[in-house]
């Protein structure tokens, strides 16, 4: 690209070298963050190793059962824990989706335009409440609610960790189906109001179905942010470590594993290196929501231009 | 018609109860952080030491902690960030390999902080051998940041027409005197915008500090970037979960989550303000 426009224009010797030196700097910084970013990958992976040789990837993927301080017998079984975060994550999904494509609904199709004006720094706002906050929330205000609601000694489980994360996902799911609505080309909507549908049919009908790829990509990164979520869960599911059986259960997931533990192991131990291995299926779990997510989201955007 | 009409009616309505439901949540947790908090701050709150088992006194360590976790965080994210997304946006050409990096860069901001955290373990305590420090978990923050960063700043510089960098080089100007003087004066304030947003986020978050450098009681305040910190985030966690009398020390919970809160919200507000300011001048 420099190359072209140095070719163009006849330039002394000192402001070419000066360009290329800029150039250069800048392709450097460019390659430097994205070899950290790629370096993170790597180090999970490396450091995860020794538990797979140590463990064995059947009894990970396969045992119901994490007691890795035993002193008969360390087990290092991630099932349940896996299980607990895709519970409070869906549990999650099932309350945010339908609030936020709503929301995402009224913004973009209802509300008037100083409606809007007020309304949409609410989304702001609460996409930027530190996540330490809606889990202290979720000890003094949904916790006691909930052990009154359904008469249990407390009320950190799984459907609070639940209530939280979709507070947490919600400002991630209306932003995005408000773009995604927003981006439907103005011909459908006329051509169905035109045909005698009102706004109403209009909004189920074309605008929702013609936004699905972008909603769809909402939600799932969403799903993405209540997954990797960590101290809301670590504060308000309870941590017990055992197989969960229902949405009053006392869940751990993956993340609260990790924040529990880690500051108490030490370094260079099988159950050091076993943490680091349930962060790395952490990370490949949300990369994959992530990229699914984005090839959807790109595609939309081919589609609508 | 009118059964049409009618659930028409019916549906508007069901949005709008959902808005309702969004906005009542959010006032349901800014007004019991606020009424419940508000009854603990006072000056000696905000610039005294804990005291007595942190059953008393204030938060004065937790406070500069955060700013000075945060100062680090901005000083290792702004430059490297700007300058990437400059890279990407004025240099690179849109070819394979550059898309490739755009989508890394995309996929990394949806990281679990708490996978940042144990890379700053790996990295910067132990690799580095910083130990446990601000220094540490500033930088552990700073990585997390980036990727929120770079692309703000990108699409603050994709809304810089194509024309000004064209008018400048059309009379004989170098590359990085059309970036210098035609696109990045009208850049800059929406990549502020954007990184002040990130930085907010950065200093609300707990994760990747609690095995980099954050600390459960400090008598003192930190002296040097190698020394441990506390931080305001994980000062709140201690209160409501770690404490030994949590019940006592409920007051100075909601005290530091009202701190916290209303930190956040002020650089949200200094980084909607400016974007506002820049709208302004846009539209003039």
């Amino acid at each position: 690209m420099t190359q072209r426009t140095e070719d163009s224009s006849k330039r002394t010797w000192r402001p070419r070298r000066k360009e290329s030196a800029i150039h250069g700097l800048f392709l450097l910084n460019g390659v430097l963050v994205v070899a950290v970013l790629l370096g993170i990958f790597l180090l999970l992976v490396v450091t995860s190793i020794p538990a797979f040789r140590e463990i064995g990837l059947r009894e990970f993927l396969g045992n119901t059962n994490w007691n890795p301080t035993s002193f008969v017998r360390p087990s290092y079984g991630i099932l349940a824990m896996l299980v607990s975060t895709f519970m409070v994550t869906l549990g999650a999904l099932a309350i945010a989706v339908p609030l936020g494509i709503g929301t995402a609904a009224y913004l973009s199709e209802v509300a008037s335009r100083r409606v809007r004006e007020i309304a949409k720094p609410v989304v702001e706002i609460l996409a930027g409440i530190p996540s330490v906050v809606i889990g202290f929330l979720g000890i003094v205000l949904v916790g006691p609610a909930i052990a009154r609601l359904f008469h249990l000694p407390n009320g950190l489980n799984a459907i609070n960790g639940s209530i939280l994360l979709a507070i947490m996902a919600l400002p991630t799911i209306v932003s995005l189906t408000e773009d995604a609505l927003r981006s439907v080309p103005r011909s459908y909507e006329e051509a169905s109001l035109a045909l005698g549908a009102t706004r109403w049919q209009t909004l189920i009908r074309v605008k929702i179905p013609a936004a699905s790829s972008g909603t769809t990509a909402a939600c799932m990164l969403g799903m993405g942010r209540a997954i990797g979520e960590t101290m809301t869960v670590l504060m308000a599911t309870g941590c017990a470590p055992a197989m969960p059986t229902s949405f009053l259960d006392s869940v751990r997931t993956m993340t609260a594993t990790i924040a529990i533990e880690l500051g108490e192991v030490p370094y260079n131990t099988t159950h050091y290196y076993a943490l680091f291995t349930v962060g790395l299926v952490l990370f490949i779990i949300t990369f994959i929501v992530n990229m699914v997510s984005d090839v959807v989201l790109r595609k939309y955007q081919k589609v609508s231009r | 018609m009118n059964t049409r009409k009618l659930s028409e009616k019916l549906g508007f309505a069901m949005l709008a109860a959902c808005m309702l439901i969004v906005t009542l949540l959010l006032a349901v947790i800014l007004f019991d952080i606020a009424s419940k908090g508000a009854g603990r701050i006072s000056w000696g709150f905000l610039s005294e030491m804990p005291r007595n088992g942190m059953t008393e006194g204030g938060i004065l360590p937790a406070i500069v902690g955060t700013f000075l976790v945060t100062l680090i965080t901005a000083v290792l994210a702004i430059p490297l960030g700007m300058g990437c997304a400059i890279y990407l946006n004025e240099y690179a050409t849109d070819n394979q390999p550059t898309r490739i990096i755009r989508m890394a860069i995309r996929n990394l901001s949806g990281v679990p902080s708490i996978v940042y955290g144990l890379f700053g373990v790996v990295l910067f305590v132990q690799l580095i051998h910083l130990g446990t420090c601000v220094l540490a978990s500033g930088l552990t923050l700073g990585l997390m940041t980036l990727p929120w960063t770079i692309t703000a700043s990108e699409e603050a510089l994709k809304t810089v027409p194509n024309s000004y960098r064209e008018g400048a080089l059309a009379l004989g100007a170098t590359k990085w005197q059309a970036i210098r003087t035609n696109v990045l004066p009208y850049a800059v304030p929406g990549m502020l915008t954007g990184t002040i947003l990130g930085l907010a986020r950065a200093a609300g978050e707990t994760a990747p500090i609690l095995f980099t450098g954050a600390a459960f009681f400090l008598p003192f305040l930190p002296s040097s970037p190698l020394d441990q910190f506390m931080a305001l985030p994980y000062h709140l966690y201690v209160m409501s979960t770690q404490h030994h009398a949590i019940t006592l020390v409920r007051p100075i919970a909601y005290g530091t989550a009202l701190v916290l809160v209303v930190l956040v919200f002020a650089m949200n507000l200094a980084a909607i303000i400016l974007r506002y300011r820049l709208r302004m001048t846009r539209s003039e």
